[in-house]
């Protein structure tokens, strides 16, 4: 057993408003330049519908993920490694760039500087590869928001599959959810797997996921590696750019720009122990279904005191575990089982959850519309059905949607019945198997949501630096290294202690190392 | 002045043109890794791609290993296994084959990236300029064909070879070789030699990075230690 510590991700899809703000705060710190116009760390889609880039779910398309070979071992669905280099000169599951669709700017000028005319001057599109006109743009990150499009189109959703989905074309039946999506920073990432130039890395002290951009060399296997296209080939640099995790701001113990910034506080940073010896047993679960368990069963119990001294003698510092212990991640995928991996079948382990939405039910259910099952009304006759649900996060297996929903649906009464009516039904809680004290914590967590309970984020120790995980002795290591500095700068790739041009002589004995003395002995 | 210029182009530029390339690839390499990568442009244009780039690389690839084993292998080793007439046939019939394959492709190749919007958009100056080389190149190499096609019993062949081998010795008078040749084939080596020289300057340094490291990797995961 080797334990290492992932800070995770939830997603309260069942709060969430879809207003985009964390896909426009993260656009402007992220992916505001040149090239990636097109990309979005973050987008929000409207489910059902095909999305962006346009039926991204489906890999017997795109090949992302992993697949089992007949053997039982995991193989890159995009082919071995083998397979990768053999495509390299054209990738025959590259998405193209009107897949996303083609990033566009106005001519604004022209609104200034037409001459005197008839008809109000217009800025029309252009676009922003080409500097051509474009007539009108036809595909985007939020195309089909809100349900915008027909449900012909729409209805090719892959959640869709083993459904009869014509009647939820029909107006009375329609139904819809929102689905902010990002990097799942997963425990398997097939993105890594897929680059020849092992640019792409997981972060042992944290689990994020990044791209070197200095060993990129845009071979652009990782596009099509990864299921959820959550890697963007910046089409000017040449390089592959993906969401960071906001990695700085978590190193600094603050959440990521699209938690901060998320008006309906749906979402909730925590850390994840885990047994990182399993992941490999884990993904390569035979049955699809069984992904979202083995997974979970990847995950230690951050009380038990045995889990706590095999953690910290593998390097995972006493404030994480503290964090582990009061993560909103655990408690809601461990403890209560109410938040879900993105789609487990594509066996990357993501470690971005969520927690399935509640469709419009109370009055109905009220006026007797719904059938009850016991204390609660029938999660299944819901307007979101729940084997779409499934088969957005469980694999299709409908058991662990509805217990969630089940659990919040109780959560609801529950508390309503507390604060409203002034009678506790302990009868409700027993039905969705919860304690009090749990169903009181699920509540402050889930709808009073605090800052600082949604976001339990240990610093990284950044001056623990070194060659183990948290090695002290190099405490300050690049203390006193940016800013006026020697070599590039603080990018990391091009500072090297050889240069060409001639190196340096002295380290800098403020960083808390002490020159070796001229001669070798002192 | 005919001499003179035998001997500089045959006997000192391919010294400049490889200390270039070696020394402008480790420059780059050293000073601007993030420019080191193989520039596609697969993204925004795919159409016939797939077809174009693959046929240009394989068939490149090859014939820059015909080129590199050719010329490289000493004449001692062949010859009990092969006449060099015999060597003359096998490079003329493989630089052939593999030549019209690369040729089609870099048809392609050019089509797309002179016609197509936003291939052409997102073209550096650069990126034409090695590929209409490459092009002439290319026609110039299969130029040679018929040429050597007038001599079969490679003694033609032989002082090409001699040269080469001169010149990654170090050995003087490579350019003596030269002097005799067709016209062709020494339009065909002083193009050559410039690719080696406008190198660093391309997207061609990917080819350094081709990555068979990948091959060797242990698994498939990477995980960084921070440090």
């Amino acid at each position: 057993m080797t334990i290492r510590a992932q800070i995770g991700m939830v997603l309260n899809l069942d709060k969430c408003i879809g207003c985009h703000t964390c896909s426009m705060t993260c656009k402007n710190v992220w992916t505001s330049r040149g090239g990636v116009e097109y990309a979005w760390f973050n987008n929000v889609e409207t489910k059902p519908g095909v999305g962006y880039p346009r039926n991204w779910e489906d890999q017997s398309e795109w090949k992302g993920g992993w697949e089992l070979t007949k053997a039982g071992k995991l193989k890159p669905k995009i082919g071995g490694k083998i397979g990768v280099l053999s495509n390299l000169f054209a990738n025959p599951d590259l998405p193209l760039i009107d897949d996303y669709y083609e990033p566009f700017t106005y001519e604004y000028d022209h609104l200034k500087t037409a001459k005197e005319s008839q008809t109000v001057p217009t800025a029309r599109m252009k676009s922003a590869i080409t500097g051509k006109f474009k007539e009108k743009p036809d595909w985007g990150v939020n195309w089909e928001e809100i349900l915008g499009g027909e449900f012909e189109k729409r209805s090719k959703d892959y959640n869709f599959k083993q459904m009869e989905k014509e009647i939820y074309g029909e107006f009375e039946n329609t139904f819809m959810m929102y689905l902010p999506r990002l990097c799942e920073h997963c425990l398997n990432p097939s993105c890594v797997a897929s680059c020849p130039s092992g640019a792409i890395y997981k972060r042992e002290e944290d689990g994020i996921v990044l791209i070197d951009q200095d060993k990129c060399r845009g071979w652009r296997m990782c596009v099509s590696g990864c299921p959820y296209k959550k890697i963007y080939f910046n089409w000017q640099s040449g390089k592959s750019e993906k969401c960071t995790f906001c990695y700085p701001r978590i190193e600094a113990g603050e959440p990521t720009v699209c938690s901060e910034t998320c008006v309906g506080r749906i979402r909730y940073l925590g850390v994840l122990l885990y047994d990182s010896d399993k992941i490999e047993e884990a993904a390569s679960a035979p049955d699809e279904k069984d992904l979202y368990q083995s997974q979970c069963d990847l995950f230690l119990d951050p009380h038990d005191p045995e889990v706590i001294k095999r953690a910290l003698a593998d390097g995972v510092p006493q404030s994480w575990i503290d964090g582990a212990q009061n993560s909103p991640v655990y408690k809601m995928a461990m403890d209560w089982q109410i938040a879900f991996p993105l789609h487990p079948e594509y066996r990357t382990l993501p470690m971005v959850w969520y927690v399935p939405p509640l469709s419009p039910v109370q009055s109905a259910a009220e006026s007797g519309l719904l059938e009850q099952n016991g204390m609660l009304p029938d999660v299944r006759s819901l307007r979101i059905p729940t084997k779409y649900l499934a088969n957005l996060l469980t694999a299709g297996d409908e058991e662990p949607v509805i217990n969630a929903l089940e659990r919040m649906m109780a959560m609801r009464l529950y508390m309503r019945g507390k604060t409203v009516d002034g009678v506790e039904d302990p009868a409700v809680l027993e039905q969705v198997g919860m304690s009090e004290d749990d169903m009181n914590d699920m509540y402050q967590l889930m709808a009073i949501a605090n800052y600082e309970d949604r976001y339990v984020i240990p610093t990284n120790h950044r001056e623990y630096a070194g060659d183990g995980p948290f090695d002290q002795e190099i405490a300050f290591s690049t203390r006193s290294e940016c800013g006026f500095s020697f070599d590039n700068g603080c990018n990391t790739g091009a500072k090297q202690s050889t240069n060409l041009f001639g190196g340096q002589t002295h380290n800098n004995t403020l960083s808390g190392t002490p020159r070796k003395p001229v001669g070798g002995s002192s | 002045m005919a001499e003179y210029m035998n001997t500089f182009l045959f006997g000192i530029y391919p010294y400049i043109a490889i200390m270039t390339m070696v020394v402008g690839s480790v420059l780059r390499y050293d000073q601007n890794p993030y420019s080191w990568k193989a520039d596609s442009s697969q993204l925004l244009h795919s159409k016939g791609l797939r077809l174009g780039s693959n046929l240009f690389h394989v068939g490149i690839l090859l014939l820059f290993m015909g080129h590199l084993v050719g010329l490289l292998t000493p004449h001692w080793v062949y010859e009990p296994f092969v006449t060099a007439g015999q060597k003359q046939i096998l490079a003329m019939a493989a630089g052939g084959i593999f030549g019209t394959i690369c040729l089609v492709g870099m048809l392609i190749l050019i089509w797309r990236r002179t016609t197509q919007d936003r291939v052409r958009a997102t073209t550096k100056f650069m990126d034409m300029a090695i590929l209409l080389i490459l092009f002439a190149q290319l026609v110039l190499g299969l130029m040679t064909i018929p040429q050597s096609a007038k001599h079969l019993d490679g003694s033609s062949m032989i002082k090409l070879a001699e040269w080469a081998q001169h010149i990654v010795t170090f050995r003087g008078g490579a350019a003596e070789f030269m002097a005799e040749e067709a016209l062709v084939f020494k339009a065909h080596i002083v193009l050559g030699l410039t690719i080696f020289l406008l190198f660093p300057f391309t997207r061609l340094v990917h080819i350094v990075s081709a990555p068979f490291k990948y091959l060797m990797r242990s698994g498939y995961q990477i995980v960084r230690k921070r440090g």
